[in-house]
């Protein structure tokens, strides 16, 4: 199949970005999209052009490395998909195909379509744990849990870190990854004791990080490649409301 | 052989742990403030060392190439954590998990070191549910466990089929703790490209920048390497794509001695290759293999669907093979019998490299739901990545190298052969033997990282209490550093016509032809001479784009695919040494008659580890004979 490609270009951090399009001929069906780009940079690198910088690793959808803007979609039009899972099957012959990185103030572009997540690092120093020294832990079946506080809390933690609901955001609110983290702890009896100082501090930080404040939109529960829900935001909420009041 | 003392202390297994923990030396809090330690990798292994390492009062640098450590592979392990908590009652203990892993590794690991590592692994799961992993749970609210692996217990922790992510992340949660405290200070976008000795002993290393290209040096009191497996040799494989072995091999190059690197596991249900760009293959859960049933048509060549193909021209090759085990034949049997008939003729697709999963039989006897309740999930997968709908028409599977059992030597103290060098988790060889029970590499790592080098690093640190800073210009910096330069300006300069990629697919199909599911010496011979004609194609001929000083992803490729050649090197002159078959590597010199690895035992039952002795030059071999003093060996059977 042959394809028209818009894809972000930027040189580094400093330099101004623009698009540049691409005709890619000989594309396949059977390529996953980031093979796509793989085939995309072979042939830019035999022609001498410097190939396109985007991220990726484990490349089945775990890891959360993957990331970029496809045809004004965060990770693809598949739902319940990172860019990794996403397969050419989805486009036809002809199709022109627009590609960005991650657009938010707290995610600064390094180059091309890679983006410095670290906010989100920093976010979590701010609370996004339980302090649990290694040797000091009881015996992991003193404390049940019940099954439905632990399925919740599992399917809060399957979060992947991509930075996905960020970018499908309009204020670039770090909610849905903040409430993650602090629904999965907060619905464990281990969590408990942090769990006030947590929601506050890790709140606090993304304000302080330039992460915009959360309107309800839903449009990062959407585009979450691991389909976490809006409920874990209303917990997040009710904790943050715990924890000032 | 004086390096490779390994320290295992005297007395039966069961109490070497304990006895060696009072025995050995222990560095004070106050002064643990002033020893610094290098954590290289940030998978379960490094991460749980790195946090623990900070708790204990180190100050701690942890380094990965990746944009945060939560992305390291530690992450894609689907299946489960084992350990010995006998929460089902059906008779497991320390002792049975030990055996397992014994046998499992078809007795080519050392005792005292599975001992140790089933013995913590109890403590390994307490510490991840503390951190809050949110393991599967029966409706008691009690941890549920279930059988993985082909054991006779249900010993494996899981978190649906992310216990891999899910453990990662309660390591991290710590790490990130310790980040917050500052007693870790966290490198993300390093590549390591080597470790700098002093007067004998690791202290430091040298980077690369990811993002600003910038060389940087980095020193401590000791060096830990935790830097995952090497599987990505065959440039096809289960692994994340940016899997390598450049640190190990950096720092077998200055002298950590490299065990067993022929040792590979091969994981028999992964998706096939379905085109030339393919970057990896994609794992599909063997537990697959309960409903499915394997079979390629009797006829060479055979272009019909296989829903047109009747019943009596099909082959249900294990079936028929092995009638005792069936579809569900061991991970290595069942690999080499669907390389075998594809090597025939008889392989399905469009490149004749897989055969089929036939779900068909299952669905008419059980219904379909019942296989959707139990596979939907993959089913769905596999549909998203093929276009094609298992429920109607059977899959398509093939063999993919997936963990490297092969790695650095070490110690009991999980000290390489250079002093003040550590390696845990995947990166050394110690656990596994010759094949790795399922589920097991999340227990090593929990083990190495939480319970075994925060303690005996200790060993070793109590010498440098009064040591002070390491400086970072002193002349072992310096030449580090001009070498690791070197080699890159090396690479830019070659200026060839092609790229880094058509390289690695080259490399890794040499490797995949010759080492590895089933190897000889003639083909081990073959693939010797091919990998130097292509190394040298390579350094003649490959082009890196881009200069050394900006983010160039060609560029970290190609210096991971330049190790790479050297350690294929070595990784066939490993198996060319070892005559016999055991667990995963399979000579077709030593079978027994039905085709089953055949162990030496009176000649082979020894770990090979091999000594660098210079660039396109045999390695050296040191045979450390295996002691068994619990375990009998036994032969497998099927």
């Amino acid at each position: 199949m042959n394809l028209t490609l818009k894809i972000w270009r930027q040189k580094n951090a400093k330099a101004k970005g623009s698009f540049v399009t691409y005709k890619l001929e000989g594309a396949s069906q059977e390529m996953s999209f980031l093979e796509m780009l793989d085939y995309l940079n072979t042939t830019l690198i035999k022609k001498g052009e410097d190939p396109v910088a985007f991220e990726h690793d484990c490349r089945e959808g775990i890891c959360g490395t993957c990331s970029l803007y496809i045809n004004g979609r965060a990770h693809g039009q598949d739902s319940m998909s990172a860019t990794c899972e996403l397969r050419m099957s989805r486009y036809k012959d002809g199709d022109t195909i627009v590609i960005e990185p991650w657009r938010a103030k707290a995610f600064p572009v390094i180059k091309d379509l890679i983006v410095d997540r670290l906010a989100f690092e920093k976010i979590l120093e701010a609370g996004g744990f339980i302090s649990a020294n290694a040797g000091a832990a009881p015996e992991a079946n003193s404390i049940p849990v019940p099954r439905e506080h632990a399925d919740k809390a599992f399917d809060a933690a399957s979060c992947i870190g991509c930075g996905a609901c960020v970018s499908a955001c309009k204020n670039a609110s770090a909610q849905l990854f903040i409430a993650s983290k602090v629904s999965q702890l907060a619905l464990l009896p281990q969590g408990r004791a942090e769990a006030k100082s947590r929601a506050r501090n890790m709140i606090a930080k993304a304000d302080e990080l330039g992460f915009g404040s959360c309107t309800n939109t839903g449009a990062c529960e959407v585009e979450c490649p691991k389909g976490i829900s809006l409920a874990h935001i209303a917990r997040l909420n009710r904790e943050f409301l715990k924890a000032t009041l | 052989m004086n390096k490779l003392n390994t320290k295992i202390p005297d007395g039966p297994v069961a109490e070497k742990w304990t006895k060696h923990k009072n025995k050995i030396r222990l560095v004070n809090a106050a002064n643990k403030t002033k020893l610094d330690i290098i954590v290289v990798g940030t998978g379960l292994a490094g991460a749980s060392a790195a946090s623990s390492l900070g708790e204990l009062g180190y100050n701690v640098k942890a380094f990965c190439f990746q944009d945060s450590p939560r992305r390291a592979h530690s992450v894609a392990a689907q299946g489960g954590i084992n350990a010995a908590k006998n929460y089902k009652n059906d008779g497991d203990s320390i002792d049975r998990l030990f055996y397992d892993i014994m046998k499992g590794g078809d007795f080519r690991a050392r005792e005292a070191f599975v001992y140790r590592s089933a013995e913590v692994s109890n403590f390994v799961i307490d510490q991840l549910t503390a951190a809050g992993v949110p393991f599967a749970r029966e409706y008691s609210g009690y941890l549920d466990n279930r059988s993985f692996g082909g054991v006779q217990v249900s010993r494996t922790f899981y978190a649906k089929g992310a216990t891999g992510q899910q453990c990662l992340l309660g390591a991290y949660s710590g790490l990130i703790r310790q980040m917050s405290l500052g007693k870790v200070t966290l490198y993300s976008r390093r590549d390591m490209l080597d470790v700098v000795i002093i007067d004998g002993k690791a202290r430091g290393i040298i980077t690369r920048n990811l993002v600003t290209g910038e060389i940087e040096r980095h020193s401590a009191h000791a060096v830990v390497l935790a830097t995952g497996g090497y599987g990505t040799i065959y440039y096809l494989s289960t692994l994340a794509v940016g899997s390598n072995a450049s640190a190990a091999w950096a720092a077998h190059k200055k002298g950590a001695f490299f065990s067993n690197p022929s040792f590979v596991q091969i994981h028999p249900t992964s998706l096939p290759q379905l085109n030339d760009y393919q970057a990896k293959l994609t794992l599909m859960s063997e537990s697959l293999r309960n409903d499915g049933r394997i079979w390629v048509p009797k006829q060479k060549g055979e272009k019909r669907h296989p829903n047109e193909i009747p019943e009596e021209e099909r082959d249900y090759y294990l079936e028929r093979m092995y009638p005792a085990y069936g579809n569900l034949a061991p991970r290595d049997i069942s690999s080499r019998a669907a390389k075998e008939r594809c090597d025939a003729g008889y392989g399905v697709g469009k490149t004749g490299m897989s055969v089929y999963l036939d779900f068909k039989d299952s669905i008419a006897k059980k219904g379909k739901k019942v296989i959707e309740s139990k596979y939907g999930n993959l089913f769905e997968l596999y549909e998203k990545i093929t276009g094609e709908n298992p429920y109607e028409e059977p899959m398509r599977i093939y063999p993919a190298g997936h963990y490297t059992m092969g790695g650095l030597w070490v110690d009991y103290n999980l000290m390489t052969s250079i002093d003040g060098l550590y390696s845990i988790g995947e990166s050394n060889f110690s656990d596994h033997g010759a094949n790795r029970l399922g589920a097991g590499s999340l227990m090593q790592c929990g083990s190495d990282g939480y319970f075994v080098l925060p303690v005996t690093i200790g060993d070793y640190l109590a010498d440098d209490i009064k040591t002070g800073k390491i400086p970072t210009n002193h002349a072992a910096f310096e030449e580090a550093e001009k070498h690791a330069r070197d080699k890159i300006i090396k690479l830019l300069s070659v200026n060839g016509k092609q790229t880094v990629t058509s390289f690695h697919k080259r490399l890794g199909k040499i490797m995949w032809d010759y080492c590895g599911m089933v190897r000889n010496e003639e083909g081990l011979k073959k693939a010797l001479k091919l990998l130097s004609e292509l190394k040298e194609e390579f350094w003649k001929d490959v082009k890196v784009p881009g200069t050394m000083d900006e983010l160039n992803q060609e560029l970290e490729k190609a210096v991971k695919v330049a190790d790479f050649f050297e350690l294929a090197r070595l990784m066939c002159q490993d198996a060319l040494n070892r005559k016999e078959s055991c667990g995963a590597h399979f000579r077709d010199e030593s079978q027994t008659p039905n085709g089953e690895a055949q162990r030496i035992d009176e000649e082979y039952s020894y770990i090979a580890t091999w000594e660098y002795t210079g660039e396109d030059k045999d390695h050296n071999l040191h045979k450390e004979p295996l002691e068994f003093e619990c375990v009998k060996p036994k032969a497998r059977s099927y």
